[in-house]
Parts: C-alpha cells; structure tokens; sequence
C-alpha cells in the first residue's frame, strides 16, 4: 500500500498516547465507542463464555471414560451438553472473529476512524452481555437440557428445565449479532479510504461482509424461531407440538434455516483470517484473489439453501432429501476452491513458520478433514446411518474448532502485537499451537470411527465395546485443554512482560500495519490512500502461471 | 451383540454392503484429498521456506486453468457421490411387496413393539432372516429414532404421525437398537436388541408366545367396543363408509380430491374424523382422540388391512 514498509524501533509504550493509555479507568472502558476497545471487550467475555463451554465440556469428556453412568446423573450429562453446545456457539463461536478481530480490524483494514456507527457498536456489546448474562443465570439456576437443538415437542412441552430463560438470553444476543453485521456492511460500503477499490479489499473484509450478510438475514428467523417454541411452551399456542395441532418438523426447519447459514457465520471469517495469514507468511499475493473473494460470496448464499441435509431422517419428503443432498454437495465446491487457493499460495513463497503461520497450515489440515467429511453427510445413503451419531459431533468439531478455533488464535496471535503493543513469547507458542493440534486430533479422529460404529451422540451412558476409543478422545481433550491454557497465560503475561511490537512486526502488508502498535485513538495520522492491490509483497510484474 | 472393542460396524443387512461400498469409496476420495494437501502444503512449505529476512519471492496472480480444474474435479466427483447417495437412498425408501409388518411406538424411554400376530415386545424385536420387514412408526410423546447400525437404517419416530422404514437382515444373530434423536432424561437407557432368527427358530418363537390374540383381533375388538362398526358398516348402509377393501386403495373425498387409505390417513380419520370426509358422507363422526392410545390406533388398522385383503380375495 502506498505508505513505505519499514520497520522502525519502537519507541517506549508509555511515552506515547494510543488507544489503551489515552483513557484510564472503568468508566472509560464502559463508555468507550472507540472500535478497538469494543474488540476488547469482547475479548475478555467472550473468553470468559470459552472457559465456561470447555469447562462442560471438560465434565463430560470425564463422563464417557467409563460405559456406565457414573460421574454425573443422566439429567445433568443432558445439561452439560446442552449448555455446552449453546455458550460455544452462539456465545463463543458466532461472536469470535467478527466481534473481536472484525470490531479491531474492519476500520483499520479499510483505511477509516471507527465503524460507521460507533455508539451502537457500544450498544450490541451491551446487548450480548445482557443475552450472555440470561444464559449463565439459566445455566446456575439448573440448565436446560433440550440440546442446543431446541427440538420441538421435547423443548416446547417434555422438558422441566430452563428454556424460556436460556432462549430469551439467545434470542436477545442474536441482536447483537445483528447490529454488529449491519454495522460492518454500512462502514465497508461507505467508509473504505480513497482509492481502495473493493477488489483491493483485503479478503478478511470481503469474508467479514460475506459473514454480515448472512447474520442479518439469518438472526431473524432464529428470534421468530424462538418466540413461537415460547408461545407454545409458555401459552399452549399450537405450533410445534402434535397434541396441539402443531407440527415438529416445522421446528427443525425453521430451526435450521438459521442455524446451518450459521456454521458459515462459524468459518467464513476463520476463512478471511487464514487468507491473511498464508499471504503475511509466505509474502505473496493471494493466488486467485477473485476466486476467493467470490467462493465467500458463493458460501453466503449457497448455504441458506441446504438446511434439510440436517433431516433426510426426519421424515422429510424423500425428493425434499435429494434437492438439500444435490444443494449440500455444492456448497463443497467453493470451500474446496479456497484450500486449494491457499495451498497454492504457498507456491514459490517466501514461507516461515511462525504461530499464526503453524495455525494456519493446522487449519487448511483439518478444515480439509472436516469439509470431506461434511460430503459422508450430504451423501444421502450414509447420512441415514451417521446422522445422530459421533460421526457428525467429530464432523462439526472439525470445523467449528479445526477451523474457526484455530483460525481465531492464529489471528489473534497475528494480530496481538497490534492490539496490545507487545510481541507474545514465540517459542510457547509454537509449543502450544502444536498441543492444542495434537490434542484436538486425538480428541475427534476416534469420533468418527465411533460414528460409523454406530455410537448415538447424546448418549451419558454407552455399550461397552466403544469404551476404548471414548478414552482416547477423553485422553486427547485432556491434552487440548491444556493446549488452551497456555496461550491464555502468555498471552496475559506478555500484555505486561512482552517485548514491545515495531509496528509491522512481520513485515506484512495492509493498512492495519502502517499505523503504529498499538494505534492511536484515531486510528491513522493522516487518512491514508491506498493506490495498489492488497497483498503487494513484491514490485515485480506478476507471473502468470 | 459385539461387546468386543472394533473398528468397524457388523453386516447384517441386504443394504449394509452397498452403504459400505459408497462409504469406502467417500473414504478413498478423501484421503486421496488429504493427502495430496498435506503433501502439497509441506512440501510447499519446507521447498520454500523463508531463507533470508529480505526475501521477496516474486508474485503470482493465479491461474484460470488451474481454478477451472479444480473447481470441476470436484464438482464431477461430488455428482458421482450425489447420484450414488441418491439410488441407494431411493431404492432402500421403498419396502418389497410382501414384507413382514412390525408396529413400533416410542415413549418415554422405552420401544413397544407389536408383531400382526399379537406378540408384543418391548426393546427387543425377533424378525426372521432373510425377509423384508417394514416397520410401521411412532411415538407417544417426543420424537426418537429408530437406528439399527448393524443394519445402516435409521428413521425418526414422530408424535402424531406414522413414519416407516425396512430392512432384510441377512444373518441371525443380536444387534444393537439405539434411540438416535435426543428425547430426554434417559435417551441412552432407550436401547434394546433386534434379535434375527433363522426361518425355524422364529416360527418356534412366533408358536411360543403367550399372547394368544393377532392385533387385527384385538383391532376387530375395538372396532365393536368404540362402536365404530354401528356406522362402518360392511352392507353399505351405515352413515359412515364401508372399510372392505379401503385399505391402500384411492378414497375420492368431498373436496375432490382422491387420497390413498393408508396408515397415515385411517389414523388421522380416527383422530380428526373431519380433515378428510369422503364424497357422499357427513361430517358426523366424533374424534377418538384421547380414547384410543397409539397402539390401539396400530391395531384398528391392522384389522382394517384385514377387511381389505378378505375383499380382495372375494373378487
């Protein structure tokens, strides 16, 4: 871009006024409308609802080492799972990279002072804590234990639990979602600096406009979903349940209307992050920019057509079944063309194997992993055998965690020195990116053989032949907790003790490395002017292949 | 049952191998995949890692030909996956003529089963080997799912509705019945075992029941109890139709339209007599909702389908 790449010596943090020092105090932290506070703040609570979800799930993992039920009584198993799913999807995934690295990056990666509207980002934050706050209020004062799933006419009449609490706490953060989507798609279309023509965009932005698009047409029919499993639960309104005239299989398709576009809310920006990473580590431009560009595109509105792959046992028509399985094979292609996009990226790089680099080769491998899998389940006739199973647990895990857990600390990592000013300890690092790699394989690969052995999810206690492989996937989340744990640490360590960050520590390219580390309130001195692609690593003339 | 630790599910019905056979071939297909990108990715990797701080490898923009072939390699291939899928999906959703019939109800947390000839079992099911069964589902409460891995079926069971699925178990021998959707507290007790006997065995089994009376028996029993045979009349002169010969066959209805009499709609008559009056009959019929549990429902039918097959063999 057009300002000189160069590295200077980092002046001492505290002599210097930028976002975190301008301010002290509570209440500058409460009232800020400056976007890159706002990502920290979510920082920390999101965290926060990670440790608790891992902490269930940590429980239940302890649970399945032994066939029988023993820690823990059937009804709090349900509980755990439940609660377990909810808090790390809609309270720890859909928020992850947008509302952090989003709320940091999209003014700073287009050139603007704040997003376009500074206040109401305040004010999702302050929405999502209020729906957080309802979902641990449920959580302490017993749980639910519908599954994550709702699924009507258990949730609407069978279930003793907390649901009308848990689904206002996801209702009420879906707004939240909603604003923060709409408040990136108005800054990206109106706020870009001059000459950053939308094919210049960095792809983290168009994956991020891909990911705003679905959230604000998606969130709101899981709100409707949710008032109308109220109506029913609260005032007998005959919707879902059979005994009142209603029908479930309205439910599961309301309910995955929202929530299969919502696993692309889970991977489309840890999508954006790994184009960032693999350019930023081998100094290349993107290979096939459009093609990658438009594949988000293509994921956005491909996958609001293939919520019925979630019910070819459900007693959906069998053509309903074959349309959704032809649509979900589809859908495979545009994720397929980015891995090999990124693949051959890599190609006459300049590659070097920093953390956000070694997050980003264990991202390609396991995303690979969980989208080949996703075919075994778009694929009607072994769908029937592996759907409600730990086929599909594994399968999904692979994603939301291969994928977007790993992409989120890949760029958080990558991004760190920018946030916080000071370089995290790299060997520690590198350490724990390769336990938290080794960890989650040996916690989900066993899974999917589970799966096709016929082991239902769900299950507190199973037949004793699938002990074997539950204890190595215990074994192996053992090892992922503790792979989390280590970043937690250093990373709070180095907020305090880390080297101070030149501004462009890796050299890379996007307006987000032209300012200094960390930014001032304002974001650039100068507007910038942006006069060349994105990814322009080299001066030289393009080769083409 | 296999208590034995494996890695790979038994075989026990006519359609396990050809779902293992797609499997097999999704499976080579992604390692084909995985491997050539791990290859690619550390092979790239470590060919052209960084060698020097100032290094700036010289930029590539893409290519056309490249983006074109991998985006129709995989687009042929996952078409191949989905037609493959697909037949077999088509194929194993329609039961042969002649399958044995079993009614399954779930609840809470348990399988009641009933076979036509009046055993009843519960979490247990005994077919025989080698004959096409067709179950006739559903549940008294939340939805649950049938699944029998040894057999590669899986079907949801709803509240309020009939769903069904088929198998031909090829081997005697005990399999695994799990409840595969979430239904509550003890979702996981809700097992049982699908028993397969050999032709002898199961007619040996079927003999030793104690229960004496078939459901159409028992339906035939209810149809006189809850009055239903003072209008259902078999010399058409009833206020309500005759059911000889109704089962599975077009019912022309006051609307106009024609539906087929099958289980679905003899329950739903039953239960909300006036969603689908037939033509030339008065909306006159009280529901039976709440007086005839899910059972009984299976049972009135199964004598229904009796009243058809005698009709048919008159002509």
């Amino acid at each position: 871009m057009s300002t000189a790449v160069t590295e200077t010596p980092a002046p001492p943090l505290e002599s210097r006024e930028h976002y975190l020092n301008v301010h002290y105090g509570v209440k500058s932290w409460l009232l800020t409308t400056d976007h890159k506070r706002i990502a920290l703040l979510y920082l920390v609570t999101i965290t926060l609802f990670f440790f608790v979800g891992g902490a269930f799930a940590v429980l239940m993992r302890l649970e399945l080492m032994t066939p029988r039920g023993d820690l823990v009584q059937a009804e709090t198993y349900n509980k755990l799972f439940t609660m377990h799913g909810l808090i790390m999807v809609f309270f720890f995934l859909i928020p992850s990279i947008p509302a952090v690295l989003g709320n940091f990056l999209v003014p700073m990666m287009i050139g603007a002072r704040d997003l376009a509207f500074p206040k109401l980002n305040l004010l999702s934050w302050y929405i999502f804590v209020a729906g957080g706050t309802l979902a641990l209020v449920s959580a302490i004062s017993g749980g639910v234990d519908t599954g994550w799933t709702f699924y009507t006419p258990y949730s609407s009449t069978y279930s003793n639990t907390h649901v009308i609490v848990m689904g206002l706490g996801v209702f009420i953060a879906g707004f939240s979602s909603i604003l923060t989507g709409l408040n990136f798609i108005v800054t990206i279309h109106t706020m870009r600096a001059p000459g950053l023509t939308w094919f210049r965009l960095p792809l983290f932005i168009w994956s991020t406009y891909a990911t705003s698009l679905i959230i604000i047409l998606g969130t709101p029919v899981l709100a409707i979903t949710i008032v109308l499993l109220a109506l029913e639960r609260l005032l007998r309104v005959g919707i879902f349940d059979p005994a009142l005239g209603g029908d479930p299989i309205l439910f599961q398709h309301m309910f995955w209307f929202y929530s299969h576009p919502a696993v692309y809310i889970m991977i489309l920006p840890g999508m954006g992050v790994i184009s960032e990473l693999v350019t930023a580590f081998s100094r290349k431009r993107v290979f096939g920019y459009s093609f990658v560009a438009f594949a988000s595109l293509a994921i956005a509105v491909l996958g609001f057509l293939v919520w019925g792959h979630h019910m070819f046992v459900s007693s959906q028509s069998v053509y309903a079944g074959l349309v959704f399985s032809v649509l979900s094979f589809m859908v495979a292609i545009p994720s397929a063309v980015k891995v090999f996009n990124w693949t051959a990226t890599l190609y006459r790089g300049s590659i070097s194997y920093q953390t956000p680099m070694l997050y980003a080769f264990g991202f390609i491998g396991l995303f690979t992993l969980g989208g080949l899998t996703g075919l075994f389940l778009a694929s009607l006739a072994i769908d029937v055998h592996v759907t409600d199973t730990y086929f599909v647990v594994a399968h999904f895990h692979y994603i939301m965690v291969g994928g977007m857990v790993m992409a989120y600390l890949g760029g958080i990592h990558y991004w760190w020195p920018k946030i916080s000013g000071r370089m995290y300890p790299e060997v520690w690092a590198r350490f724990s990116a390769l336990v938290i790699f080794a960890g989650f394989n040996l916690t989900f690969f066993p899974q999917f053989i589970l799966g096709y052995l016929g082991m239902p999810r769900r299950y507190w206690a199973y037949p004793e032949e699938f002990q074997v492989l539950n204890v190595m996937s215990t074994a192996g989340a053992s090892i992922l907790g503790l792979g989390y744990l280590i970043p937690m640490i250093y990373l709070v360590w180095s907020m305090r003790y880390g080297r101070p960050a030149p501004d462009n520590p890796w050299r890379a390219t996007g307006l987000e490395w032209t300012t200094p580390s960390p930014p001032p309130t304002e974001n650039f001195d100068a507007p910038p002017i942006v006069t060349e692609e994105a990814y322009t690593y080299s001066k030289e003339e393009p080769e083409l292949v | 049952m296999p208590s034995e630790f494996a890695l790979f599910p038994q075989r026990a019905s006519t359609i396990a191998g050809s779902v293992d056979a797609l499997y097999f071939f999704l499976v080579g297909v992604s390692l084909f995949f995985t491997v050539l990108i791990f290859a690619m990715v550390f092979g790239f990797a470590i060919k052209y890692r960084r060698r020097s701080e100032e290094e700036l490898p010289r930029p590539i923009d893409g290519s056309m030909r490249l983006e074109v072939m991998w985006t129709v390699i995989p687009f042929i291939l996952t078409m191949v996956m989905f037609a493959w899928g697909a037949t077999l999906y088509l194929r194993n959703s329609r039961p042969p003529d002649g399958s044995l019939e079993v009614y399954v109800v779930g609840k809470q947390w348990m399988w009641k089963l009933q076979h036509p000839e009046g055993q009843r079992e519960i979490n247990q099911l005994h077919v025989p080997v080698n004959v096409p069964v067709r179950l006739i589902m559903t549940s008294e409460d939340v939805i649950h799912s049938f699944f029998v891995p040894a057999f590669r079926i899986k079907q949801d069971v709803l509240p309020g509705r009939y769903t069904t699925q088929w198998f031909q178990a090829t081997r005697p021998g005990e399999y695994h019945l799990f409840c595969a959707e979430y239904c509550g507290n003890q979702h996981s007790g809700m097992i049982g075992t699908v028993t397969v006997l050999g032709a002898v065995e199961y007619e040996n089994w079927l003999g030793g029941g104690a229960s004496g009376e078939s459901m159409a028996s028992t339906g035939e029993r209810l149809f006189q109890q809850l009055g239903c045979s003072g209008c259902h009349r078999s010399d058409a002169a009833g206020r309500g139709p005759a059911l000889e010969g109704v089962f599975n066959a077009p019912v022309k209805l006051e609307t106009g339209e024609t539906v087929i009499a099958d289980e679905p709609y003899i329950r739903e008559s039953i239960l909300n007599p006036r969603a689908k009056v037939v033509v030339g009959f008065r909306p006159i019929m009280p529901t039976f909702a709440g007086q005839v549990s899910e059972e009984s429902i299976l049972q009135l039918i199964a004598y229904i389908k009796t009243l058809a097959r005698a009709d048919r063999s008159k002509r």
